[in-house]
C-alpha cells in the first residue's frame, strides 16, 4: 500500500495538532470550546464512526434521535448542530466537501456481523472492537461500554429509499473530502476508522484519514 | 397465521405515565392505543446483564429497514434477539425521533402543568420518564439509548427531510412484543416530540400480558430474513444448557 499523503492544508494557520488514523485504527483525545477539528478521507470511500463526550461529564454524549429531530433531516452537512443526550448543542458543523454524513447505520461490531454477513464473520475486525480498545487502554477518560451509543458515520452514505428501506450505498466521498466542525463545549472525540470488509461503505478496503486541529 | 397471546395480565397506561417491569422470555406484551395519536417511547435492557441493550442501528441495518413492523425484531448490541414484533397494526414505528424533553414545552407552546395543578395529569417529559425508570435498576444517563417511538411514524424524503405522520395510529391500534431474552421494559405515554397537537396530548394505552409459545422456523419474525434466522442462532448459544 501507498504511504498516505498529508491532507491539503487549505486553512490560513497552521494547525495545533495533525493525527493520521490508519485503516482500521482508533483514536481518543480532547477538544476544547471553540477549537475547530476537521477530518479528511484522504483516499476517499472511508468511513469514521464518530462518538462525541461532553468532556466535564461523559455520561452526557452525542445523541443521534436528539439531533436528528432538531434538525428535522436524517443526514448531517455544514450547518448541522450535534446535539448531545441533554438536548444540548455539543459541536457545529461548519464546512463540508463530502455533503453527506450518516447517522443511521451505527457501527460494525463482531456480535453485529453475525448477524448482518455470517455466523463465522465473528473474527473479523470492527469498529466497536477499535472502541472498546480505546476505553481500556485510556481509563483517564471514564468511558465504559455503557458510554458507547449510536454514533455518526462521518463520509457513510446510507439513504432510506422511497419505500422506506435503508440502503448501504457506495460512498460519496473522495479523496482529500472533509468535514470540519467547531466545538460548543470541551468535548472527548472517539474514533474508529472502520474497518469493514464485507459492505461496500469503504469500498472494501478501509484507508487512512487525518485529524486537524486548530485552536479556533 | 396470527399468534394470539395467552393473556394473563391487563392493565392500563393513561397518557404521560411512565412504568418498567422485567418479563421473560417467552413473555407478550401487548399496547392498545385508545386514541388516535397515541405514542409509546420503549426502551430494552437485557435483565441479566443490562450492559446489554437495545441498539436501533443494528436493528434497523440488519433488516434493511427505517420503519420497523410485524415480523422485525428488537436487537441487543451484542447481535441477540431482544424482542420481536410478532402482530402490528399500526405498520412502522419511528426510530429516530428520541424522546420529548423538557426543554420542549416552550418551544412547542405547551402548557406545563405542575403537580400542584394537576395532580396525575401533570405534563411529564419522555426524557425524564426514562430516566426515573432507569434510576430503578441502578442505570441512568449514560445508559440511556436510541428509544423506539411505537404508533409513531415519520416519513422521509429524498434529501433525508423528516415529517411526522398525524394520522399514523388510530384507536384500537396494537401491537404484540414476545421477549426472546429476559428483559428489563421501560415505557411511557409521553407525546412523541414531533407531535404537533396544540397543547400536551394525555393518550393512554391498554396493556396485556401474557405468553407466546417459542418461535419455530416459521416464525413470522425468525423467517423474515437470513439475518433473523441468525440473530435467532445466537440467542440459542447464549441459552445453551438452559
Amino acid at each position: 500500500m501507498n504511504a498516505p499523503s498529508p491532507a491539503q492544508d487549505t486553512a490560513p494557520m497552521p494547525p495545533l495538532a495533525r493525527h493520521l488514523i490508519e485503516a482500521g485504527d482508533h483514536f481518543i483525545g480532547r477538544l476544547q470550546q471553540g477549537q475547530r477539528l476537521r477530518i479528511v478521507d484522504l483516499e476517499g470511500n472511508q468511513a469514521a464512526d464518530t462518538l462525541f463526550y461532553n468532556a466535564c461529564d461523559v455520561a452526557e454524549r452525542y445523541s443521534a434521535v436528539d439531533t436528528v429531530r432538531e434538525q428535522g433531516s436524517l443526514y448531517l452537512t455544514t450547518g448541522s448542530v450535534l446535539r448531545s443526550t441533554l438536548n444540548r448543542p455539543m459541536l457545529r458543523i461548519v464546512d463540508d466537501s463530502c455533503g453527506r454524513h450518516d447517522t443511521l447505520g451505527g457501527a460494525c461490531s463482531s456480535e453485529s456481523n453475525t448477524v448482518r454477513y455470517a455466523l463465522d464473520r465473528r473474527h473479523m475486525h470492527s469498529c466497536r472492537d477499535n472502541w472498546m480498545l480505546a476505553i481500556a487502554h485510556h481509563p483517564e477518560y471514564g468511558l465504559t461500554k455503557r458510554d458507547i451509543g449510536h454514533n455518526i458515520n462521518f463520509f457513510m452514505n446510507v439513504p432510506v429509499t422511497p419505500e422506506g428501506g435503508l440502503d448501504f450505498a457506495e460512498g460519496i466521498s473522495g479523496p482529500g473530502k472533509y468535514v470540519e466542525l467547531v466545538s460548543e463545549m470541551d468535548v472527548v472525540v472517539l474514533i474508529s476508522n472502520c474497518p469493514q470488509l464485507n459492505n461496500p461503505c469503504s469500498g472494501f478496503d478501509p484507508t487512512p484519514i487525518e485529524l486537524l486541529i486548530w485552536r479556533h | 397465521m396470527n399468534l394470539v397471546p395467552d393473556v394473563d395480565y391487563r392493565t392500563r397506561l393513561p397518557g404521560g405515565q411512565h412504568w418498567s417491569l422485567r418479563l421473560r422470555r417467552g413473555a407478550s406484551l401487548t399496547l392498545i392505543a385508545e386514541e388516535p395519536g397515541c405514542n409509546v417511547g420503549l426502551l430494552l435492557y437485557s435483565a441479566e446483564q443490562p450492559l446489554e441493550r437495545l441498539n436501533l442501528p443494528d436493528t434497523l441495518k440488519c433488516q434493511h429497514t427505517f420503519h420497523l413492523g410485524r415480523g422485525h425484531c428488537l436487537y441487543s448490541d451484542m447481535g441477540r434477539v431482544l424482542a420481536s414484533i410478532v402482530e402490528d397494526d399500526c405498520g412502522g414505528h419511528d426510530a429516530v425521533g428520541g424522546n420529548l424533553g423538557p426543554g420542549h414545552f416552550e418551544a412547542k407552546g405547551w402548557r406545563r402543568i405542575r403537580y400542584q395543578q394537576g395532580r396525575n395529569e401533570r405534563t411529564q417529559s419522555g426524557h425524564e420518564s426514562v430516566l426515573i425508570e432507569l434510576a430503578k435498576y441502578g442505570l441512568g444517563l449514560a445508559d440511556l439509548s436510541a428509544n423506539l417511538n411505537l404508533f409513531s411514524k415519520l416519513a422521509v424524503d429524498e434529501q433525508g427531510r423528516l415529517r411526522y405522520l398525524p394520522d399514523h395510529c388510530a384507536a384500537g391500534d396494537r401491537v404484540t412484543l414476545r421477549f426472546e431474552l429476559d428483559v428489563l421494559v421501560m415505557l411511557h405515554t409521553c407525546p412523541h416530540p414531533l407531535d404537533p397537537s396544540p397543547d400536551y396530548p394525555h393518550r393512554g394505552v391498554k396493556i396485556e400480558l401474557g405468553t407466546l409459545p417459542p418461535p419455530d422456523r416459521t416464525d413470522v419474525c425468525l423467517s423474515h430474513c437470513a439475518e433473523n434466522a441468525r440473530g435467532f442462532d445466537n440467542n440459542r448459544l447464549y441459552l445453551l444448557g438452559q
